[in-house]
């Protein structure tokens, strides 16, 4: 088939190439990204199907809706034509051409390891957790953050004013009654996201094609009506994915994991077609739960199909009225949710403060329920591992103690921590060498390290038992796909170095060693980085809301696609962005943001940290670790400078620094 | 000496307040006020103090003070007493009995799940109990297509769809489904169990109101649990119930001139009796009373109609006067997550507000290309389909409801799921209570599994013992599940619907189960 040949060194162009129907007619794995995506958008039986297509096409135009595009817009995007610029130089060898564009989109799923020193072993001596020092930003900072809130609301108000009045109608048709119904949304509800978020709405939702792995193909849009409505350019542009939950690179369409799925698929079939309860499970399904429950350290464990409902659905069938959840507050909504279907009160406590807590416990113990002052039956702590907006984790030894003290259960959800944490992998318990047997309930999701989707709970087997027999989730919700079963399956087993050995070990060590390093050279850079160290998740605070589009786009025109967030996920204040570090980036992607944060930071002006936080100079010789603080005690707080460390050093020094204390 | 120490910091401290205090803009203002109040009228100065110090104490007393009114002050010791007295009940209870019974007799599949699956005890059953209508689970054009995606996006998108995990099939999947039911737009999922659940919240808020049929399915409920809005039942798919409801709702708003959002919630093909709704007459009611419509067309999408568009194209109802439609695709599809169509405001709104689409990853590609695929192949063939499986499900219907003595079937004519339930003299004349029913139906079932035929029971259990919404208890009625399926021979599926009937006689003539002996039917 003839090839369109593009400039390779132009990350993203577009493409119009149609699938040669002898290539399409039988399907090998060795066949170009390009042939393949633009396959599946026509069809094997490329005759009939284009005449159904194309009716397709004829019906939403005849339809004229508004959204009826997809087929017609979506362009069949050619990833061989973005491949990586900076490794193209064979590409013109024409007798290695399939192998290396083979081995080319390999690498953009998951980056090969420069060197064997960039690994570290994630964990914890068992000492109950330091909160992270928070560093603050001035306070005249502060204070233009709040003005620039002011001033958005002021402009949005105004704009409402006039709008409502002279604009187009069809904006506020959704917050107006109209011919007798109320309003759909609620005029003040809907103020942010009308006049604030959808400012900076492109940075949100951002489509992708194909893996979301070491890199992400972004749909290149645009729009012309200020973020309402876009289109779709046609191009895609490759960027590195700092913004996937992917963090053991299982993100991978090519390996041992897809290899294991696509034997599964033609083996189990699309689906389980049945809710657990009924038919859906399938000794696939069986062979996950017992794998699962080896792995985190549980006799037993149940699976879902949507991490969410896991919660949602646990709670109730867990708790009800007569008992007290105290949840952390800054738990996920699937928490909140589920507690709140339970039927069992519900109080929280600040952040990972477990004097806040204990304080919680006493009154909750001494006071009985509300009223009847009666006993609770039970009381049920609920935390996460590790949490996604701050990057901080559990003081689990801590929680322990208190558990031994005050008899409550503890709920662990282990979302972000499974895989993510700990010698190997096996998340918070691994990781303060706990015995998994002192915590009740470990819940955690599979859509986040190990690449597939859904949620687990691991746990005693008659609690397991129970739950499988009442939990609504179980009883009446889909099972997970046969496909994601395995994918949940062969990922465990490569972790655990029964498939592929050797690269479970590997993943596992180099998000630990990627995770320090990238956090110690932000902070070195001078930013202000929130959560602990040895987490994969590493808050940027930019504080002020213009900030947020700014350093999303900076980042993008970098081609570095990042998550950014803001109020209402956040406080107020507290806009950040946040990166998602990956055993599938290798340390030349960390400079890569190093080096663009170290840009985009002066730009923006947004290094504000003051040093409390880390990121000093280097001690001077002769003064080890361990004599820090008697130094520094001795030296007095001067020693305590802003970092502004010159981009070379901090690349310098960071592979060695990383594996020390992070100071 | 330390005494005269703490003096001299007093009166430094003071002496620094004082200072403080007066480079204050306005203090001397405060000052003056308060000098010249004085001497005007002490008693007044007396009643300001006092008002000033109980405005203070008002504003520093904890918001929930209301809560605490019976706290009990404790000592530390007698706190400590209590919590070493304090023994918690287990975490879970343990198993019911019906319950032990269930996770026993749980069937499990080895390999794929067809019209004849293999079991875990190495028997080959018929297999009456998937939501696999059309065999789309073996259609290999679908599984290829299925692999090519695998090889093209791997399998989890790995995040939430705002932040990077909407993929362009996605958006093609939501736009094949628009088109194939005909709204304006759609918003994907990734599981159907919670989708509605998360639809109810995105719109109905406290002080909404939302009329809802009493037999709604567990989802619905636990939607309306969450959303807080006041909640009014009508008798199960009576329409006239409904409108008196609906008359009354809107008599009391007129009065207390209020306009609130007002929702119908309802089902297309119910969950619990597999009955079908009324959606003109229902039409008709909303527009009358100005409510909006939510119908769940969970088990009626890809079946109902002549292309399976659902309810909508059964019964002739243009899909755009319905407000939200929401269903499945892990049923007959053979995908899986769940959808909302609808105009497009009402699903860019849910983008931001539905709990479960926005803290949750997005749908693995794998699925959102089969529910394209699936729909394209319903589509292309509805008769090879559809129309095999309806005529399945009329040979299968021929077996059961007009010629057992013992149970009917309280599905629509049309629905591949036949709900086979006892009938009322029977229970009556028997006494039967519902767990009584409920163990002769599991009865039922492993007397057909003896006979190579995988059918289950309804799983009621989570709305019977759903709580949530005091008031409306709902029971439903024990049944057993039969689940058609075009994979199977007219042959074939006759002869599996008097497999059932004989089951179903064999059972409840045993002579331990005819407990009071009394002819019956
Ligand atoms: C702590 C926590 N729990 C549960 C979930 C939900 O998991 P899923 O995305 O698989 O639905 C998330 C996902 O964002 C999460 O962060």
């Amino acid at each position: 088939m003839p090839r369109r040949i593009t400039n390779p060194f132009s990350s993203s162009s577009s493409s119009s190439t149609m699938p040669n129907p002898d290539a399409a007619a039988e399907r090998r794995p060795s066949l170009s990204k390009a042939t393949r995506i633009a396959q599946f958008f026509s069809s094997p039986k490329s005759k009939d199907q284009l005449s159904e297509k194309q009716a397709l096409q004829a019906m939403q135009q005849n339809q004229g809706a508004g959204t009826a595009t997809s087929i017609l817009s979506l362009p069949s995007i050619s990833l061989s034509e973005h491949l990586n610029s900076h490794e193209s130089t064979t590409l013109f060898q024409p007798p290695s051409l399939e192998e290396t564009l083979k081995r080319q989109r390999a690498e953009a799923q998951f980056g090969p390891l420069n060197s064997q020193s960039h690994r570290y072993i994630s964990t914890h001596d068992g000492s109950t957790l330091e909160p992270p020092v928070e560093d603050e930003p001035p306070y005249y900072y502060v204070l233009t953050t709040y003005l620039s809130y002011l001033i958005l609301i002021f402009f949005g108000h105004a704009r409402d004013f006039f709008g409502k009045r002279f604009g187009d109608q069809n904006h506020y048709k959704a917050l107006r009654a109209q011919n007798g119904y109320a309003p759909l949304n609620d005029d003040f509800d809907n103020f942010y996201v009308r006049r604030l978020k959808m400012r900076i709405d492109d940075c949100f939702a951002r489509p992708t094609t194909g893996v979301p792995g070491r890199y992400i193909t972004l749909l290149d849009r645009k729009s012309d009506d200020f973020n309402r409505n876009y289109q779709y350019t046609g191009t895609c542009t490759e960027t590195l994915n700092m913004s996937s939950y992917n963090y053991l690179g299982f993100a991978q369409s090519v390996g041992p994991c897809a290899d294991a799925v696509e034997e599964c698929v033609h083996k189990y079939g699309l689906s389980a077609c049945s809710p657990r309860a009924d038919t859906g499970t399938s000794d696939l399904a069986l062979e996950v739960e017992r794998e699962i429950a080896k792995f985190v350290g549980k006799p037993a464990a149940m699976v879902f199909s949507m991490g969410f409902v896991t919660n949602a659905g646990s709670f109730p069938a867990l708790v009800s009225k007569g008992d007290l959840i105290i949840s952390d507050e800054l738990n996920h909504a699937s928490i909140r949710i589920g507690a709140r279907l339970s039927g069992a009160v519900i109080r929280s406590f600040k952040h990972n403060n477990m004097d806040d807590l204990e304080k919680l416990l006493r009154e909750a113990i001494a006071q009985g329920q509300p009223r009847t002052h009666r006993p609770w039956k039970k009381i049920l702590v609920a935390i996460e591992g590790l949490y996604s907006m701050e990057g901080t984790m559990c003081d689990l030894p801590g929680i322990l103690a208190l558990k031994k003290k005050y008899k409550f259960f503890l709920y662990i959800d282990e979302a972000h921590s499974i895989g993510a944490v700990g010698a190997n992998g096996r998340g918070v318990c691994d990781y303060f060498n706990v015995d998994p047997a002192e915590v009740d309930i470990l819940m955690g999701t599979l859509t986040k390290s190990f690449g597939a989707n859904g949620g687990y709970v691991a746990a005693e087997k008659h609690i397991i038992d129970k739950l499988k027999a009442t939990n609504a989730a179980t009883l009446l919700g889909e099972s997970p796909a046969p496909a994601v079963l395995m994918q949940i399956l062969a990922s465990l087993k490569i972790i655990e170095g029964e498939l592929a050995p050797g690269q479970g070990e590997e993943r596992l060590q180099r998000i630990a060693f990627n995770s320090r390093y990238l956090r110690l050279g932000l902070k070195r850079l001078g930013f202000i980085v929130y959560g602990h160290d040895d987490s994969p998740i590493i808050p940027v605070m930019l504080y002020n809301p213009g900030k947020i589009s700014a350093f999303s786009h900076e980042m993008l025109k970098r081609k570095i696609a990042v998550v950014v967030v803001g109020y209402p996920a956040t406080p107020l204040i507290s806009s950040r962005a946040r990166f998602c570090v990956s055993a599938a980036h290798n340390k030349d992607d960390l400079d890569r943001l190093l080096a663009a944060c170290d840009e985009v930071g002066d730009i923006l002006q947004i290094k504000f940290s003051t040093g409390v936080a880390g990121g000093l100079e280097p001690l001077p010789a002769g003064v080890t670790p361990e004599m820090e603080k008697e130094y520094i005690k001795a030296k007095g707080q001067a020693l305590i400078k802003p970092p502004r460390w010159k981009l070379e050093d901090v690349i310098a020094r960071g592979v060695e620094d990383a594996k020390r204390p992070l100071r | 000496m330390e005494l005269q120490e703490l003096q001299t910091h007093l009166t430094e401290w003071l002496n620094e307040a004082i200072t403080a205090f007066q480079k204050v803009p306005g203090s001397a203002v405060l000052i003056r006020y308060v000098r010249s109040s004085y001497q005007n009228d002490p008693v007044r100065s007396a009643i300001e103090l006092v008002l000033v110090i109980f405005f203070i104490r008002y504003l520093m007393a904890p918001a929930y003070s209301t809560s605490k009114q019976n706290f009990i002050k404790l000592t530390d010791d007698e706190i400590d007493e209590l919590v070493d007295e304090w023994t918690p009940e287990p975490l879970v209870p343990n198993m019911t009995v019906l319950e032990e019974m269930e996770s026993e007799k749980l069937p499990i599949i080895v390999g794929a799940t067809g019209p004849k699956s293999k079991l875990a005890n190495g028997r080959t059953v018929t297999n009456l109990a998937s939501y696999n209508f059309y065999n789309l689970n073996a259609n290999e054009q679908i599984k290829e297509k299925a692999i090519q995606t695998l090889r093209t996006y791997g399998v989890g998108p790995c995040g939430p769809p705002q932040f990077y995990g909407t993929q362009d099939v996605h958006m093609r999947a939501e736009a094949d489904i628009a088109n194939y039911i005909g709204t304006e737009g759609c918003i994907v999922y990734a599981q159907a169990f919670s989708t509605i659940s998360s639809v109810i919240p995105a719109f109905c808020k406290r002080g909404d109101i939302i009329v809802a049929d009493r037999a709604v399915n567990y989802s619905i409920r636990r939607g309306l649990e969450i959303s807080r809005s006041n909640i009014r039942w009508y008798a199960h798919n009576d329409l006239d119930d409904l409108e008196r409801v609906m008359a009354k709702v809107v008599a009391e708003q007129a009065r207390t001139k209020k306009l609130t959002r007002r929702f119908l919630v309802t089902e297309a093909l119910f969950e619990t009796t597999g009955e079908m709704n009324d959606l003109p007459h229902l039409i008709e009611l909303k527009e009358k009373y100005k409510f909006r419509i939510m119908l769940d067309e969970t088990w009626s999408f890809g079946v109902l109609g002549r292309t399976g568009r659902g309810l909508t194209e059964a019964q002739n109802v243009d899909p755009t006067q319905v407000d939200m439609i929401v269903g499945s695709l892990a049923g007959p599809l053979c995908a899986g997550g769940g959808f909302c169509a609808g105009p497009k405001d009402v699903v860019e709104h849910q983008r931001l507000t539905a709990a479960s689409y926005t803290f949750s990853a997005a749908l693995p590609a794998m699925l959102a290309i089969i529910a394209s695929e699936s729909l394209h192949v319903i589509q292309e063939n509805p008769e090879a389909t559809l129309g095999v499986c309806r005529e399945n499900i009329r040979l299968m219907r021929a077996q059961l409801d007009p010629k057992s003595d013992w149970v009917i079937c309280t599905s629509a004519p049309e629905n591949p799921i036949l709900l086979l339930v006892l009938k009322p003299q029977v229970v009556e004349a028997r006494r039967l209570t519902a767990e009584d029913q409920e163990r002769l139906l599991q009865e039922v079932a492993d007397e057909c599994l003896a006979n190579n035929i995988l059918v289950t029971r309804l799983k009621g259990g989570p709305i019977t013992t759903h709580m949530g919404l005091k008031d409306n208890v709902y029971t439903a009625t024990p049944a057993l599940k039969v689940c058609v399926t075009s994979g199977l021979s007219k042959k074939e599926t006759e002869k599996a619907g008097i497999a059932i009937r004989h089951a179903i006689t064999k059972v409840m003539t045993k002579k331990g189960n005819n407990k009071l002996g009394v002819p019956t039917a």
